[in-house]
């Protein structure tokens, strides 16, 4: 019981469950909005290419690089990485289950074949 | 009850306990048994169910971006350096939004409200591009009921675009409730509340601007 209410408590000092918010400043966030933007930059790019020898090269860079860019924004701008992790099971189990249920009704509709 | 209220007073001056019971009744973490807030935790339930809704629309959209029995296909009206542009604008509004949460916890009025205007504004501006798009679309012959990529297409962006429309009405909403000091609840948490509302709109534009965009069909 002392363990839970000590939890608590640690939540309640910012009343957010931010456990390392403060220490991020401005200047790390820009940081972390340069990296997304050259991220994007990298992403246009690509879908320019067209290499003969792997033309499934671009579209496996680019899906790498989309969930680059999501994780990102979600670790950081979020405050998933700071936060409570009851938070982050909620968003995650929902993303899994989306991912897992239409990647399952695109093989029935025989999408990868094609 | 009791073990807890001794253990969280237990270095307290016995005076301090009735100051702290006043506290809790203002403290709506007080009362939740995670102890997290839970406007927080139902906003994050609503994003991880929002994913379904989105994933849905993007999986249809896949399957029929290829079904083009007659009018335009996808990549004769595609124009990625504007698609670009506008996806560029919406991940910087990412960055502004959280300065404005950042101002916000730092009770710094002020900045935060500049942000959040700044946010707004980058938000129509995506909001814009979008209709301008839609409509150079339908001139070059694709309309909602023209093939199954149109609807499919239409149906995806344009459920993201009024997402986008009412982060826009919600931050500007926000701007004007702490102008009048009328903020419901604590102003930091109503306000990481939208940020997180408002991430989740760019991070599904981040999925589709690579799986319909840049993606060749």
């Amino acid at each position: 019981m002392t363990t839970a209410v000590e939890t608590h408590s640690e939540h309640e000092l910012d009343g957010h469950g931010h456990a390392g918010e403060h220490s991020w400043t401005d200047k790390k966030y820009v940081m972390v909005a340069v990296y997304l933007a050259i991220l994007t930059a990298v992403e246009v790019g690509l879908s320019y290419l067209h290499p003969s020898f792997a033309p499934w090269l671009p579209t496996v860079l680019l899906i790498a690089i989309m969930i680059v860019k999501f994780v990102t924004v979600v670790l950081f701008f979020m405050h998933l990485k700071f936060d409570d992790k009851w938070f982050g099971r909620l968003f995650w189990t929902g993303l899994i289950l989306a991912v897992v249920v239409y990647c399952a009704a695109l093989t029935t509709f025989q999408f990868w074949s094609n | 009850m009791s073990e807890l209220l001794e253990t969280t007073h237990g270095d307290l001056p016995a005076g301090t306990v009735h100051d702290d019971h006043a506290s809790v009744e203002h403290d709506p973490l007080a009362h939740t048994s995670l102890g997290l807030s839970n406007n927080k935790l139902a906003m994050w339930l609503f994003l991880g169910s929002d994913c379904l809704l989105f994933g849905g629309l993007i999986s249809t959209y896949m399957l029929y971006r290829g079904r083009v029995q007659r009018g335009p296909n996808p990549n004769e009206l595609y124009n990625i350096k504007f698609t670009s542009v506008s996806s560029f604008v919406l991940l910087m509004s990412s960055l502004t939004m959280v300065l404005a949460v950042t101002s916000a916890v730092r009770n710094d009025d002020r900045r935060m409200r500049i942000w959040l205007c700044t946010t707004a504004f980058l938000g129509s501006l995506f909001v814009g591009a979008q209709v301008f798009e839609f409509r150079s679309f339908y001139l070059k012959g694709l309309g909602f009921t023209t093939n199954l990529f149109g609807s499919s297409f239409y149906t995806l962006t344009g459920f993201h675009g009024v997402h986008v429309s009412l982060g826009v009405i919600m931050l500007l909403s926000i701007v004007g409730l702490t102008l009048r000091g009328k903020i419901p609840g604590r102003k930091a948490e109503v306000v990481e509340l939208i940020g997180l509302y408002w991430h989740f709109v760019d991070i599904v534009w981040i999925v589709i601007f690579t799986l319909v965009y840049l993606i060749p069909s």
